[in-house]
């Protein structure tokens, strides 16, 4: 990390104190994540105060961390059983659920400043609200507003005080949010020429959902950097 | 006489000025722009899902895709978000070739966005000028690796192959003549890094061409100056990015400000526009063609006499030579491992920019340790630069929005993703 970005940080910390929380970085990038009740607070700090002067919000995205860290296969290790079959999970259906785990969506801010010449990274986890709903940041950074719409799209995140919360890129009338990560890759329901009726019609989806990813063995030693000092990485 | 009420217009998603598939919903009073309601996703084929079920490097093909008139630009910025992720960084020689790669990709974009954004107000000829060029830098795609469009030439660790020594020729057919398959051969004759070599050479007199049939132009004039002004702080404010920003003025590009590869030890300018109006714009892409011949000669020279690897030779993650494959039990598990689970990246998040003809294009990845990306998002510059339409157009008249749209160089497979 070089030392403008320890500077940040310092400077984060000290002017925000206890409303962030500086995430130890990976790939020297900073990140800070914020409480849901104070993102607008931060927000207008790191937008207005000459010291950050963020004056760019370059993206704006969710995350669902359902599956986070979880294998599809049922193998943890390379032999025994060998290419086993992939996992099968019990559908959740989340639109039902009372409360989510706290730290399962999160909406991540990545910000610019063109007078500094310097990007940070905002996390702000949504909690357990069904649906999800944190504060927009339209008023702050105009951009938001789109890329705030295609998270609500995707995810189901719904932002407070946004001007025109609509679907963006999925099609007039779609049902779900497809981004989410207990939503099928296939999708529910598929589509065909009704002659009949005259007419294109839905139905649902006529294939079985697959795990199609080669199996992975997360109990990977490659980058382990005692193996590389010692010569057998 | 009854008084007109404000009028709503559809237009699109078929229409030959939309660029593909936008669907604008305008609010008119007589002929002028009250409101625009841009309606994307039309193209959306949940590309970032997509990735998510992929091992990394398969999803390299996604992003040729993505802007589809700037595809080795876009692998650039994932790979790049790769080997930040695994803490590599190619070899000197691949670097300048991805430099490379990416200038002509610029020419190549900025050659069809000229076309396009011509054709729409009306310049018929320099459509037909812009595509001239473009067939020469299509075939360096083609020479180099094998497609000319989508290419997956940039993979995490370098390049997928060194620049070719012979270029591919064309050859007599009944609809070409001898006469002219030699006269298109001429400069085909020689490696790659030749028919590079002489398309810098010719370049900047096709680009005095195309302004010698605008830039003073009275109805390009006409058509773009004082349309679809935005002021330095608007630019900021929306998100715009690459020459939408600094057409405003705002001397900002990622490829001086925060240099990936080598484009620090290379010299060029970054021009900048004043009014922040379609002409300005128009002028800045202009400009950049001809910083873009520069770094390509640059590379060339610096390419000619610095052989060496364009991939790293560490096949836990690179691929073994497939001579290398045949005879040696190693080279042939590693190629295997690859080719079916392909590597795991360390858990962690990483994003990386790159000045794409556009903009900023951001890649941001998130991986939890496996073989494939938790979650990828691509921060398309086309979907900001969209996002402001409707301020862009607002009390202009209808033929505005056409300008409007030639201007933000709108390319639906990145917008919708």
């Amino acid at each position: 990390m070089t030392d403008r970005y320890e500077t940040l940080a310092t400077r984060l910390d000290e002017r925000f104190g206890e409303q962030v929380t500086l995430v130890p970085s990976t790939c020297g990038e900073i990140t800070i994540e914020v409480a849901r009740s104070d993102l607008i607070a931060v927000a207008t700090g790191l937008r207005n105060d000459a010291d950050f002067g963020f004056e760019m919000l370059m993206d704006v995205c969710g995350i669902d961390y359902l599956s986070y860290g979880k294998a599809e296969w049922a193998t943890s290790s390379a032999t025994g059983t060998g290419f086993s079959r992939g996992v099968e999970r019990e559908p959740v259906i989340l639109d039902e659920a009372e409360e989510f785990d706290p730290r399962r969506f999160a909406v991540v801010y990545h910000l610019l400043s063109l007078q500094h010449n310097m990007r940070l990274r905002m996390r702000v986890y949504t909690g357990t609200d069904n649906p999800p709903i944190v504060r927009s940041v339209v008023d702050i950074w105009n951009s938001a507003n789109w890329f705030e719409r295609e998270a609500f799209d995707l995810y189901g995140i719904l932002f407070e005080g946004h001007p025109d919360l609509r679907r963006i890129l999925t099609d007039y009338g779609f049902i779900g949010h497809p981004f989410r990560k207990d939503f099928p890759l296939t999708g529910n329901v598929e589509v065909s020429y009704d002659s009949d009726k005259g007419r294109v019609a839905y139905q649902p989806v006529s294939i079985e959902p697959r795990t199609l990813v080669p199996k992975v063995i997360r109990e990977d030693n490659r980058y382990s950097q005692d193996l590389k000092d010692s010569g057998n990485g | 006489m009854a008084e007109i009420q404000s009028y709503t217009m559809n237009f699109g998603p078929q229409h030959p000025a939309a660029h593909g598939v936008l669907r604008l919903v305008l609010e008119l009073d007589g002929e002028v722009i009250q409101k625009a309601d841009p309606h994307v996703g039309l193209l959306h084929r949940a590309t970032e899902k997509l990735c998510e079920s992929k091992p990394f490097s398969q999803n390299i093909g996604y992003m040729d895709r993505l802007d589809y008139v700037s595809m080795m630009c876009n692998e650039h910025g994932y790979v790049l978000a790769i080997e930040k992720l695994l803490g590599i960084s190619p070899p000197i020689r691949a670097q300048y070739i991805r430099v490379m790669f990416d200038e002509i990709t610029r020419v190549l974009n900025h050659l069809m966005w000229l076309g396009a954004h011509g054709l729409d107000i009306g310049a018929m000829t320099i459509f037909l000028y812009c595509f001239r060029e473009r067939e020469d830098l299509m075939d360096c795609y083609e020479a180099v690796s094998g497609t000319r469009m989508h290419a997956t030439y940039y993979r995490p660790g370098g390049v997928y192959r060194d620049l070719p020594e012979t270029m591919p020729k064309y050859q007599e057919s009944r609809f070409r003549s001898n006469k002219e398959v030699q006269r298109l051969n001429a400069s085909r004759e020689g490696s790659l890094l030749d028919f590079i070599e002489a398309f810098t050479e010719k370049f900047p007199r096709c680009v005095d061409e195309y302004e010698t049939l605008l830039t003073d132009n009275r109805i390009w004039k006409q058509r773009t100056v004082n349309i679809g002004v935005v002021s330095a702080d608007r630019a900021m404010q929306l998100g715009f990015s690459g020459p939408m920003l600094r057409g405003s003025g705002v001397a900002w590009d990622l490829r001086k400000k925060q240099p990936y590869e080598v484009y620090d030890q290379l010299d060029f300018d970054i021009p900048i526009g004043t009014n922040g109006d379609c002409y300005d714009r128009y002028l800045v892409r202009v400009e950049e063609m001809r910083q873009s011949n520069q770094i390509i000669k640059q590379c060339i020279d610096w390419l000619r006499e610095n052989p060496g690897p364009v991939m790293l030779d560490d096949h836990k993650i690179v691929a073994p030579k497939r001579i290398e494959m045949k005879d040696d039990m190693e080279s042939l598990i590693h190629h295997f491992k690859l080719f079916t689970e392909g590597y795991c990246v360390p858990e962690g998040e990483a994003y990386s920019a790159v000045e794409h003809p556009k903009g900023e294009f951001g890649v941001y990845i998130v991986s939890d340790g496996a073989n494939k990306p938790y979650r990828v998002k691509i921060r398309a510059p086309g979907f900001a630069h969209i996002s402001a339409m409707s301020e862009m157009v607002e009390g202009h008249m209808l033929a505005d929005v056409v300008a409007v749209i030639g201007t933000q160089d709108i390319v639906f497979g990145e917008v919708d993703r």
